[in-house]
Parts: C-alpha cells; sequence; structure tokens
C-alpha cells in the first residue's frame, strides 16, 4: 500500500495490521511520535488523519489507505515555520521534559483548527483529557493553546491569559489532567 | 510483526463482511481497534486465522427508522457520533468513554462486543443498550438474524456473531450512572441505565461491571412494578449479580455501591 505523510506518498512495505506508530517511526522514519503506553492511554502519539487527531498506536495502517497523515514534521519547523500553538509552547514554557509535546500540539492545532477562533479554557481541558503530562501540571500547556487560538503567541501576553474573560463558563474539573 | 500471520480481509460492503465471516470460526473481526491494536502491542492477538477489517464495509450509518423515534445505528458508527446525539440513555454513557480521540475511533459494535478483560469488564455501553431495550442485527452461523441486546449478550461464547446494526427505541425517560476511576482511559467500574418507554411499559434497568458483561436487573424492575420505592427495589439487584473482585474495585465496594447507584439513578430517572 501507500501512505500520505505530510503531503509525501510513500510505498510502505509494513504489514497491514502495523501500527501507524510503528510505520512512522520504524519504517518511514519519522520520529515525532513518542512511544508512549501503547494502548491508547497517555496521548504522545497523537497524529491527524485528515485533519483529526488520532493515536498512532491505535490505527492499523492498513484503514489509512487514500488518508492524508500530518505529524508535527509537517505542522512547521524551526526557527521561521512554526505554527502558532509550536510558538505559544515555546513562548510560554509550556514544555518541560518534551515527551507529551507532540501530542499536545497535535491535539491542540487540531481543536484551534476546529473552533477556528479563541478557544476556552474548558474545550482546551476536553481536548488534551487524554493526553498525560507528568512534568508541567498542566496550567502552562492550557495557557498555551489559549494564547494560540487568540494569535497570542508572544511571551509578554501571557500573564493576562490567566484572568479568565468574565464569559467564561466555570470549569467541571473532572478527570484527567485537571 | 507479531500479527502477520493473520490473514486480512477488507470487505467493501455489508453483504461482502457478511459472506467473508461465514459462521465466523478462525475470524476476528476488527472494528475501529481501540481494544485489539493494544493486543496486537501486548503480542495477545489471535495467531493464524482471518482478520476481517470493517472500516470499508459501510456500516457506520446512522438511520432514523420512520417517525416514531426508533433509529438503526450501524456496527461501525462512532462513539464521538453517539455521544453527540440524543439518544438517551446511549448517549450519555457514550459521552463517558475515554477521550475525544478515542470516542472518534472506537465503535458501537466493538463496545458491545468487547470481551471482559482479565483486569476489568469491558462495554460501557451495554447497560445502556440493555435498558433501552436495543435489538441485535447479526449475521453468522444460520445467516441473519436480530435480536434482544439481552440475547445476543447470553449467548454461548463460542458462537461468534458479526453485528451489523443496533436498533433503539428512543424512550420517553432515560437515565445513566457510572462509577469511575478518576483516569481518562478506565472502564468505569459500574454503570447503571434506566430507561421508560410510552404506553404502560414498565422501568427497565441494567447494570454494567456486575458480571463479565452487562445484565438487565429483573427484579429490581418487578418490584418497581410492584410500586416498591426506589430503595427497596435497588436493594433486590443483590440478588441476582454477584459482582467480582477486578482491578477496578473489589467485590465488597462493588455490593455496597451497586444500590446507591441505582437508587439515584432511578430518583434522576423521575426527575428528568
Amino acid at each position: 500500500m501507500e501512505l500520505n505523510v505530510n503531503g509525501v506518498t510513500h510505498p510502505i512495505s509494513s504489514s497491514p495490521l502495523t501500527s501507524l506508530l510503528e510505520v512512522l517511526r520504524q519504517e518511514l522514519g519519522i520520529v515525532s511520535p513518542k512511544v508512549g503506553c501503547r494502548q491508547g492511554a497517555c496521548g504522545t502519539c497523537t497524529v491527524l488523519v485528515d485533519g483529526e487527531p488520532r493515536r498512532a498506536c491505535l490505527v492499523a495502517v492498513a484503514t489509512l489507505q487514500g488518508a492524508e497523515v500530518t505529524t508535527l514534521e509537517g505542522l512547521g519547523t524551526a526557527p521561521d515555520g512554526l505554527a502558532p500553538v509550536q510558538e505559544a509552547f515555546h513562548a510560554g514554557y509550556a514544555a518541560q521534559c518534551g515527551y507529551c509535546t507532540p501530542g499536545m500540539l497535535m491535539a491542540a492545532h487540531a481543536l484551534i483548527q476546529r473552533a477556528g477562533g479563541p478557544v476556552y479554557r474548558e474545550q482546551v481541558i476536553e481536548a488534551l483529557s487524554g493526553h498525560i503530562c507528568r512534568c508541567t501540571g498542566y496550567v502552562k500547556i492550557v495557557d498555551a493553546v489559549i494564547a494560540a487560538s487568540r494569535g497570542q503567541v508572544d511571551s509578554a501576553e501571557f500573564d493576562q491569559l490567566l484572568r479568565p474573560e468574565p464569559s467564561e463558563p466555570e470549569i467541571e474539573v473532572k478527570g484527567s489532567p485537571a | 510483526m507479531r500479527a502477520s500471520d493473520t490473514e486480512v480481509l477488507t470487505p467493501g460492503s455489508a453483504a461482502q463482511a457478511v459472506e467473508a465471516f461465514g459462521d465466523g470460526r478462525g475470524i476476528t473481526v476488527f472494528a475501529g481497534g481501540t481494544i485489539l491494536m493494544p493486543e496486537i502491542a501486548a503480542g495477545r492477538y489471535p495467531r493464524g486465522g482471518r482478520t476481517l477489517m470493517l472500516d470499508r464495509a459501510g456500516l457506520d450509518q446512522l438511520d432514523q427508522l420512520g417517525g416514531d423515534g426508533t433509529v438503526a445505528i450501524g456496527a461501525m458508527v462512532p462513539l464521538s457520533k453517539l455521544a453527540g446525539s440524543r439518544i438517551e440513555p446511549l448517549a450519555a454513557a457514550a459521552r463517558e468513554v475515554g477521550d475525544l480521540e478515542i470516542r472518534a475511533q472506537a465503535t458501537i459494535g466493538g463496545n458491545l462486543c468487547a470481551p471482559p478483560a482479565a483486569e476489568s469488564p469491558r462495554g460501557d455501553l451495554q447497560a445502556a443498550l440493555l435498558a433501552m431495550g436495543a435489538r441485535v442485527r447479526s449475521a453468522g452461523k444460520a445467516g441473519e438474524r436480530t435480536e434482544s441486546v439481552e440475547d445476543f449478550l447470553a449467548r454461548s461464547e463460542d458462537e461468534t456473531r458479526l453485528v451489523l446494526a443496533i436498533e433503539v427505541d428512543k424512550p420517553r425517560r432515560a437515565s445513566y450512572l457510572s462509577l469511575r476511576r478518576p483516569h481518562a482511559h478506565s472502564y468505569a467500574a459500574m454503570t447503571v441505565a434506566c430507561a421508560q418507554n410510552d404506553g404502560n411499559g414498565g422501568v427497565r434497568v441494567a447494570a454494567g461491571g456486575v458480571a463479565p458483561r452487562a445484565k438487565r436487573l429483573h427484579g429490581v424492575e418487578r418490584a418497581l412494578a410492584e410500586g416498591a420505592s426506589g430503595e427497596d427495589a435497588a436493594a433486590r439487584a443483590l440478588d441476582e449479580v454477584d459482582p467480582q473482585d477486578d482491578a477496578l474495585a473489589s467485590a465488597w465496594y462493588r455490593r455496597n455501591v451497586l444500590p446507591t447507584l441505582i437508587t439515584r439513578a432511578l430518583e434522576q430517572l423521575q426527575g428528568g
């Protein structure tokens, strides 16, 4: 079969039930999706399939004939081509060890694309609820996604994000990550 | 690659899927893959045999049947679509499964057929489907048939069926409650769903996490029909289920919490 990743079509020789994660990392050498739990529970291998976030460890490559896969490599590259979420993560110190960051960025990017504009804290928490970070406590990650959705990716603008907008709904804290 | 010795079949229509499935012997049905892919990663996937991939079989339609609130849900309809529907209590149950990404990939057919795991029950939608009196259309040995979800879940373990669609009637009132661990990805320790239809039908009550597969609680329903209070009816549940210890909760804990969960679900049903 053939697989389209970041706009490039690759012939694939892995067997049909090989996970997309394994194909990306081992057959194609695309290593931004990280190997975490391999059971869909940690979120770090998240990539976009036709623009929607999916766990690369849970997707069998055979189901991707004709689909467009986007990994972090296809989102943007430093120094000049970063996507707003990447800029915001950088400016807002939203990464510590960085292992969860690729998955967080892909899910956050998809959320902002879906919303088409500023997102509420509650929406970010829902969108990232399957993404586990053991370093940050999530606050700076969520702030960075909100900043990116508003186009405020300069570090000087981050402080004002800590004040919720009056119109913002109350957050019902429930499950991870909050 | 551990799963490479399975022969992969990718039917392009429901009819081809039924033909390829045959009597189901030696076949692993692959729907969304959220349960099977971790099995492959862990080296627990069935060796040899054939794998029936359903992603191109066109079983992902959600159709209104007539104007009376009956809905036919294709086996490959993702949980995200159910979560956003108003088909209660199924929608409430679907909203609590995993996270956005898991719900977009996991299917109702897979959830209904999920075998219990060693460490926990699976199939968090089963109680909701039982309470709704859902009907399952499936293919397999002796052809196609439609039966109640209760009969479907109670079939013998060696009878494998290919689920094609699930038909539900939207109840007049519904409620759903679950007991969860504080992690987005664990299965619910227990689920309780209640539904009441128009007409003189009584309340249907079902619980998950109390047996390998979810169960309808006929004793509780009978007690309600005889005029018992919710609390008294709920206490009958322990006569018909025998919860077990697993990684999510102990049997003792489940026995103590189940009646309360049912009582609250019944209160919610009357309130809403």
